[in-house]
């Protein structure tokens, strides 16, 4: 077997084979919208120091492009939390002696959590916005 | 192998085969063969059968036959595929593709060249280290079916490299060690007879190993074992990354 060898080429594009490697792109695409949501969080706290700041900020949401914004990171955050969920399962097998953890329950945990505390969060916001 | 060519409708189905001939020709090409389109054929029959009856200079791997030896993956149809478990029929009326797996060099045909994984299973070491050697008079190292339970998936792997010809980060950067040889070496640091955890560490651990990963997860969606290496993966993250705090934590105690 002394013949030479054949190196198939890659792509550039090389995410767009399958749909999973697209789905996967997606997936680490969604990252700059929670960076980006972070930053806006951030730039909302530093508004709060006084009430004409803030006045100024909160009119300011009220754009159309700030709704698309809004809209869009929604979208992107929700898939992020999503396909992270359903990979913990195999990132941090759970045990129970010789058992497994069925990989469906710590998926559903995650979701009673975050369901907890969105209404924890949302509580607070609401008692604090009295 | 004879064909038994009982039931023949003379359907026939198409299989666009991957072809590199090194002596003869410089670049690949597709050659096409028409194949009976028979229900209970598989893949590697089909070829068998063009082997035996069309063209005999056409180059395969395959053994056992029974998705145990892992010799015969290859790309059909672009899916990261053992020939022996794919029937044909999943893709009637054809025409079938069919390449040597990705991600890897070509020898001949659907032959790839596999010294760089092999490099790599002995670069991470695996195979059992005993914690402490001890005289075969002293009896077994005995094993509770709780502590087997922890790595058994990960020791289901036949080697057949279906997960390096779906990892795109192998595809990118052949030093990444790479979804089966990560999980065979989780295979060895979960049993609770090995003691060489810290050794693998150095290469597991390292710039080409478990950090390259990326987490597509497509190296676990086309195991035919079902051994998860992405889940392996991602588990030793979590363990380096414990083990990286502790040794901050605690730079004179125990790792």
């Amino acid at each position: 077997m002394k013949g030479k060898e054949y190196v198939r080429p890659i792509s550039s594009t090389w995410f767009l084979q399958r749909g999973s490697w697209k789905r996967f792109m997606l997936r680490e695409l969604t990252a700059l919208f929670v960076g980006a949501y972070a930053v806006f969080l951030l730039v909302m706290v530093y508004r709060a120091r006084d009430e004409q700041s803030f006045a100024a900020f909160y009119e300011g949401l009220r754009s159309p492009l700030s709704i698309l914004f809004h809209l869009v990171t929604l979208g992107m955050v929700l898939y992020h939390a999503v396909t992270w969920f359903q990979l913990t399962p195999q990132a941090m097998p759970m045990w129970r002696g010789e058992e497994r953890v069925n990989p469906a329950s710590v998926i559903t945990t995650q979701y009673v959590v975050w369901a907890l505390a969105t209404v924890v969060v949302a509580g607070l916001a609401i008692g604090l916005g009295r | 192998m004879e064909p038994r060519n009982s039931g023949g409708s003379g359907r026939t189905v198409a299989l666009d085969v991957f072809r590199y001939l090194p002596d003869a020709e410089d670049e690949p090409r597709f050659q096409r063969y028409e194949v009976p389109a028979r229900e209970d054929w598989v893949l590697l029959d089909a070829l068998g059968y063009i082997k035996d009856h069309l063209d005999g200079t056409i180059s395969y791997r395959w053994s056992c036959r029974m998705g145990v030896c892992g010799s015969c993956g290859m790309m059909i149809n672009g899916e990261p595929r053992l020939a022996c478990s794919a029937f044909l029929r999943e893709w009637f009326p054809g025409p079938i593709r069919v390449e040597p797996l990705t991600h890897f060099p070509v020898i001949r045909d659907l032959v790839i060249n596999l010294d760089d994984f092999i490099h790599k299973l002995s670069e991470v070491k695996a195979w059992l280290v005993p914690k402490e050697e001890k005289p075969i008079s002293e009896g077994e190292y005995l094993q509770t079916p709780a502590q087997l339970a922890h790595f058994k998936q990960f020791s289901l792997c036949i080697n057949c490299m279906l997960c390096y010809a779906a990892c795109p980060v192998y595809a990118l950067e052949p030093r990444f060690i790479g979804p089966a040889a990560i999980a065979l070496a989780q295979r060895y640091n979960l049993d609770s007879r090995d003691g060489a955890s810290e050794e693998r560490a150095d290469v597991i651990a390292s710039q080409e190993g478990i950090w390259e990963c990326e987490f597509v997860g497509d190296c676990s969606r086309v195991c035919p074992k079902h051994v998860d290496p992405a889940g392996a993966i991602q588990q030793a993250k979590v363990t380096d990354t414990t083990d990286w705090y502790r040794s901050l934590l605690m730079p004179k105690g125990r790792q």
